[in-house]
């Protein structure tokens, strides 16, 4: 297989996630202010309230998943994964319907004449991460208790022995912290929650504090601070999430339910249902919303929403692009320089690149200028750990099977790539572009900090409807948002398994 | 002729020695127990296993430096022989050249070749839609394409039953043995060796013994073969 591609994509990605710190660190003189340890400090506690919730309630979730069969199981099961889609910006809009000021919550509380609660500050940032991670956490923590072979729970049933402290406990030991370090890695680069649900002195993230120093005071320096901070914070995070490392982020094999015969009882039966039905109702219900209101919110699509919409998915498609380019590139490189360069966007967040290539390019060009390639390397990168991680052991199995066969017809280089390889790695391919061209799609990031006048993409559209109070116009696009990531999710998967070889 | 000279192969902590001369044009079984080298012998041979020292040569050349692909050698795995993602034509055609649109002869020299070995009219459905013994069958018109001299088989047709593994060993030596190509067929089973080989080489212990002929290895096996073999009635 041909090196050199790997090696180019290996050193343009450690010299966009790395090379972005040297303008960083020109810039950032000086020290952190007051307001910056404040973000600082409420950007850790709200990714430790929000990372604790998550695991902490998903427990018996997971475990009422793991030890019930009931019809939709699986269906419930696979909808777990579907988060991982989800514009986060749609989310939040979701959780404004049901929690907001004129949500159901806030109604229902209304009609019986109690106070009325805010779903804005503190709280309503963990409410949304626990939206947002919740199922993540489930899936990780029941691949731990399907893991557990089938056999131990028979023997533990012969010996009339506690399942508790015999294998779940263990069990949990071991799951909990990757499953904890991950969602608290991916709380840390909130963007999108905290400038919706935040905000204030007392309730803005760091990737905030750097969005509005850029946008509102035109303080680089200050930026270039706070990106630095950040960069620190969150290499550290994932640095401790991939060493924690929960194996579960494929999730094959979360169809069966384990057999059990502790726990047959009625109330035991009882509270499984509860949790699992109290958790449907938590992450179906602003969904749910967030589409009716968005069907409402069409016939109030402002003007600009083609464009956006146009640009949106150009962004997407060419961050996709640039995404299966250097992950397939690092695959066949593979080793230890590979794994290290994938790796390295965990480290980097959305807004801390965005500001490091803001620096690079701001003497030389407009902003507005670049706004959109920007936006689509930017994306591409932050999909890159996904789709190598997708990519990475489907080729390591394509050469284990067919890599003799192969290589005793003498298909190298090009030829190989071309006539087993690709062909072969094309359900993959789908799925990684699906990945990326949703999570794009999505994301609201590094747009808010470039985009001009009649720049805006879909994510940002919603964000500037959101913000002038318009919100069954910012619904409306929210619906499009979603109706669009699920619909090249959906697209690109279903392309790659087309007539693929089983 | 093959002649592996002073060749010594290396797998992990494993260590393999072969010194012997194969006749061209003869078929050979190499016989022994599992883990005795069988298949690392094989490996080294095709080219998949950089020797540690010695040298394998046919008709006098060093194939040291030639890739796989390029050596006059064809080989039938155990399984995954085909590409899943291609039609039995297109698995055949890449005997003949890496392509997946063959000219009007190559074409027909693929479609040939599947008749002969009683595929005709399949050329078009893909490993998934050929049952374990058709996509054997597939399998060895590529070899036959290929028209190499040296065909290496590492237990080629183990994941058949008895009754399509002995009609698939008569197909081989109908098609293979009558053309002269030599034959090295990696084998656990001296059933299969009195059925195709001439000779057998007995590989044990991490060393491959020079080659004698089947019936007067399989009347009186060498030690090495005889515990792994047990009496024969």
């Amino acid at each position: 297989m041909p090196k050199l591609p790997g090696l180019v994509a290996a050193v343009l990605v450690a010299g966009l996630c790395l090379g972005t710190l040297l303008p960083l660190l020109r810039v950032g003189q000086g020290g952190l202010a007051t307001a910056d340890w404040a973000a600082f400090r409420f950007t850790v506690l709200q990714a430790l309230l929000s990372a604790g919730l998550s695991v902490g309630l998903a427990v018996p979730v997971a475990r009422a998943l793991a030890r019930r069969v009931f019809p939709g199981r699986r269906l419930l099961v696979t909808l777990l994964g579907a988060p991982f889609l989800l514009p986060v910006i749609v989310a939040v809009m979701g959780l404004l319907a049901l929690f907001g000021r004129g949500g159901l919550l806030n109604d229902a509380l209304g009609a019986l004449g109690l106070p009325r609660v805010s779903i804005y500050g503190l709280h309503g940032v963990v409410i949304a991460h626990l939206f947002l991670n919740l199922p993540l956490a489930t899936r990780l923590i029941l691949q731990g208790w399907l893991d557990i072979p089938a056999e131990r729970f028979r023997l533990a049933a012969t010996l009339n022995a506690p399942i508790g402290p015999l294998l779940e406990q263990p069990m949990l030991r071991s799951v909990l912290p990757g499953a904890f370090a991950a969602i608290f890695a991916l709380c840390l680069t909130s963007f999108s929650v905290a400038l919706i649900l935040g905000g204030g002195p007392r309730a803005t993230t760091v990737e905030l504090a750097i969005y509005q120093a850029i946008r509102f005071e035109a303080d680089f320096s200050g930026a270039a601070q706070l990106a630095l901070l950040q960069y620190a914070i969150c290499g550290l995070a994932a640095g401790l999430a991939l060493w924690l490392s929960p194996r579960a982020l494929g999730g094959a094999g979360l169809g069966r339910a384990v057999e059990r015969w502790d726990a047959k009882g009625l109330m035991a039966r009882i509270a499984d249902m509860a949790w699992i039905g109290l958790a449907c109702l938590f992450l179906v219900l602003p969904l749910g919303l967030a589409v009716l209101n968005g069907l409402g919110g069409l016939a109030d699509l402002p003007d600009g929403v083609a464009g956006a919409a146009l640009r949106s998915i150009l962004v997407a498609l060419g961050a996709t692009a640039m995404t299966l380019i250097l992950a397939l590139a690092l695959a066949f490189q593979g080793g230890t320089l590979a794994q290290l360069a994938g790796a390295l966007p965990l480290a980097a967040s959305s807004l801390v690149l965005g500001t490091g290539l803001l620096l690079v390019v701001r003497p030389f060009v407009a902003l507005s200028s670049v706004a959109l390639p920007v936006t689509a390397l930017v994306d591409a990168l932050v999909a890159l750990p996904f789709a190598l991680r997708a990519l990475s052991p489907a080729l390591a199995e394509v050469e284990a099977r067919h890599g003799r066969l192969a290589d005793a017809l003498g298909l190298t280089g090009l030829s190989r790539l071309r006539i087993v390889v690709l062909p072969l790695l094309r359900p993959v391919l789908g799925f990684a572009a699906g990945l990326g061209s949703a999570l794009s799609m999505g994301n609201l990031g590094v747009i808010a900090l470039f985009g001009g006048e009649g720049q805006e993409t879909l994510p940002l559209l919603m964000a500037l409807l959101m913000g002038a109070y318009r919100m069954d116009a910012a619904a409306g696009v929210g619906l499009l948002i979603l109706a669009l990531a699920l619909l090249l999710f959906w697209a690109f998967d279903r392309g790659g398994r087309l007539h693929a070889a089983p | 002729m093959l002649r592996l000279d002073g060749l010594e192969l290396a797998q992990g902590d494993f260590r393999l020695r072969a010194d012997l001369e194969i006749p061209g044009g003869t078929s050979v079984a190499l016989l022994g127990p599992s883990g005795g080298g069988k298949s690392t012998l094989l490996a080294g041979i095709a080219g998949f296993l950089k020797p540690q020292s010695g040298q394998v040569l046919w008709d006098g050349r060093d194939l040291g430096p030639l890739p796989p692909g390029q050596r006059p050698i064809s080989v039938l795995f155990q399984d995954n022989n085909l590409f899943p993602h291609l039609s039995a034509l297109q698995n055949v055609v890449l005997g003949l050249r890496p392509t997946l649109r063959p000219r009007q002869e190559e074409r027909a020299r693929a479609s040939d070749a599947l008749a002969r070995v009683g595929l005709a009219g399949l050329e078009e459905r893909r490993p998934a839609q050929l049952s374990g013994g058709q996509q054997a069958r597939a399998a060895l018109a590529r070899v036959l394409v290929q028209e190499r001299p040296l065909v290496l088989m590492d237990e080629p047709f183990g994941a058949l039953g008895p009754a399509l593994k002995a009609e698939m060993l008569d197909l081989t030596r109908e098609v293979l043995v009558r053309r002269a190509a030599t034959i090295l067929m990696v084998t656990h089973d001296p059933d299969d060796a009195a059925a195709l080989a001439e000779m057998v080489v007995v590989v044990a212990e991490g060393q491959a013994e020079a080659p004698r002929p089947t019936g007067a290895v399989l009347a009186d096996p060498p030690p090495a073969l005889r515990a792994y073999l047990g009496e024969r009635g």
